[in-house]
């Protein structure tokens, strides 16, 4: 008689326990997929693109200055005595295809990029490892020519810039990013030269608060493809979020606000100095 | 006939127990459970500066109405803002989504009685419990509607909250641009269940 009577206590026993639970009235959880968002801060690491995009219909309004030099001390206000800025803008036209326009006062260069979110990292039902987009860009340089006399062809003026960005947020405070790149200069100085420039891009995010973020951005150009004198970038960044504007402040070597500049046209080095102050700024407007 | 004896006398008794005992564990105790998974949640700040509102259409909720006890939880990224990137802030800067997933509420309809959840008409009643969000549980008391129509329960109420009690920061930047009052409606249709 005991057994069943145990038994019976048994399941009286589970039954109220879980009666007991907190939500036991609701159905349990369906596992859902869980899209990972905020890998970065804003639509670029410091100098070049992230994964980031806007969404549909927005418009992020972009501002980019980069100083003088440091080292140029204080006759040069530590290099705010020159800038070079670019001026443009991301927008939406779905929320994984951007398009973009700017221009720039390197080389009075207009450009225009395509920018498409093929696969979104994401946990829960659906695991995806990582963030991919594909960037097109397009430059088109209108500084007079240098030689007016010889034959001068448009084509000459356009490079092309192509990146795969893929990124993975590790944790709420770390991201990183690899960018394999490609610049195609339809015109380069000298026959030895490639008109096709291999580098691979590196980004780190790290979150200090909820709402700052330090920067980390490297641009590892591929051997004996540029002028001797070329160097890699490396930019340091903070950004700061303040609802719908970023600020993001940074040091770098770098003097282009585009791809092919950043990329092929650097000619500064950290080591002797010659580093940059610059900061975009970012202002969202909805339609 | 020994043997039977045997059988109908403590074989049967154990049947009989165990069948009574799994009955009772088992279904519901007297009342009906109303839940459903498609409820509505909104909120809204208004400041002089912005209005800030979204709106959760996947709550689930249910309540025992024999016993009075009404539960809500909540997945912080169902939240819907009229502006992706309010959304993105809301879930990233002000709420941490990725490490308090969801929002509950566990609590008792305090005259569950007097509803006569048979009969179509209306009725109000107090819901008192406990209200988490962001990891934090505070006791929350509002007057609530609950209108029967044709077997289905519709629940509606309305209440204030203040972020800062729930550990939401706000920054200064911000600070005119988010109320510290924060309208909260709940709206759900509730169907029988079992």
């Amino acid at each position: 008689m005991l057994k069943p009577l145990l038994l019976c206590l048994a399941i009286y026993s589970i039954s109220f326990s879980t009666l007991g639970q907190e939500l036991d009235l609701l159905d349990a959880d369906e596992p859902i997929i869980n899209y990972t968002s905020a890998t970065f801060k804003t639509n670029r690491v410091v100098n070049g693109h992230s994964i980031e995009t806007v969404a549909k219909r927005e418009f992020d309004f972009k501002i980019s200055h980069r100083f003088g030099f440091l080292s140029g001390g204080a006759y040069d206000l530590f290099g705010l005595d020159q800038a070079t800025m670019r001026i443009g803008g991301d927008y939406g036209i779905t929320d994984n295809v951007n398009i973009g326009i700017g221009r720039s006062t390197v080389d009075k260069t207009y450009d225009g990029f395509i920018k498409y979110k093929f696969l979104q990292q994401s946990t829960g039902a659906k695991e995806m490892p990582l963030t991919a987009v594909w960037m097109s860009h397009a430059g088109i340089s209108t500084l007079k020519w240098t030689q007016p006399e010889r034959e001068n062809l448009f084509s000459s003026r356009v490079h092309y810039v192509h990146q795969l960005l893929l990124a993975r947020k590790f944790t709420d405070g770390l991201s990183v990013q690899l960018s394999p790149t490609l610049v195609h200069k339809n015109l380069v100085s000298a026959d030895s030269l490639s008109n096709d420039i291999f580098s691979l891009g590196v980004g780190i995010r790290k979150k200090i608060t909820n709402r700052t973020t330090l920067n980390f951005e490297y641009f590892y150009v591929l051997p004996d493809q540029l002028e001797a004198n070329r160097n890699n970038v490396l930019s340091l960044g903070f950004d700061i979020e303040t609802g719908g504007h970023v600020f993001q402040l940074f040091f770098t070597n770098s003097s282009g606000p585009f791809e092919k500049a950043i990329i092929t046209d650097t000619n500064a080095k950290w080591l002797d100095g010659d580093v940059r102050f610059g900061f975009n700024i970012a202002r969202i407007f909805d339609f | 006939m020994k043997n039977n004896k045997i059988f109908f006398g403590r074989t049967g008794l154990f049947v009989a127990a165990l069948a009574t005992t799994l009955l009772f564990a088992f279904t519901n105790h007297g009342g009906g459970i109303y839940k459903t998974n498609t409820g509505n949640i909104s909120f809204f700040s208004h400041t002089s500066v912005e209005d800030i509102s979204a709106i959760n259409h996947k709550v689930k909720t249910a309540f025992d109405a024999t016993s009075g006890k009404i539960q809500f939880s909540v997945l912080i990224k169902d939240f819907e803002f009229e502006k992706a990137l309010m959304q993105e802030h809301f879930n990233e800067n002000y709420m941490e989504s990725t490490k308090f997933a969801s929002s509950t509420f566990s609590g008792i309809i305090e005259n569950v009685g007097s509803i006569a959840f048979s009969k179509n008409g209306e009725y109000t009643a107090t819901v008192k419990g406990q209200l988490k969000i962001k990891g934090v549980s505070k006791e929350v008391s509002t007057k609530s509607t609950f209108t029967v129509n044709n077997g289905v329960v519709n629940g509606k109420t309305l209440f204030v909250i203040n972020p800062e009690d729930y550990g939401i920061e706000i920054p200064k930047v911000v600070s005119n641009k988010v109320s510290r009052e924060i309208e909260i409606t709940v709206d759900a249709d509730y169907k029988h269940a079992h």
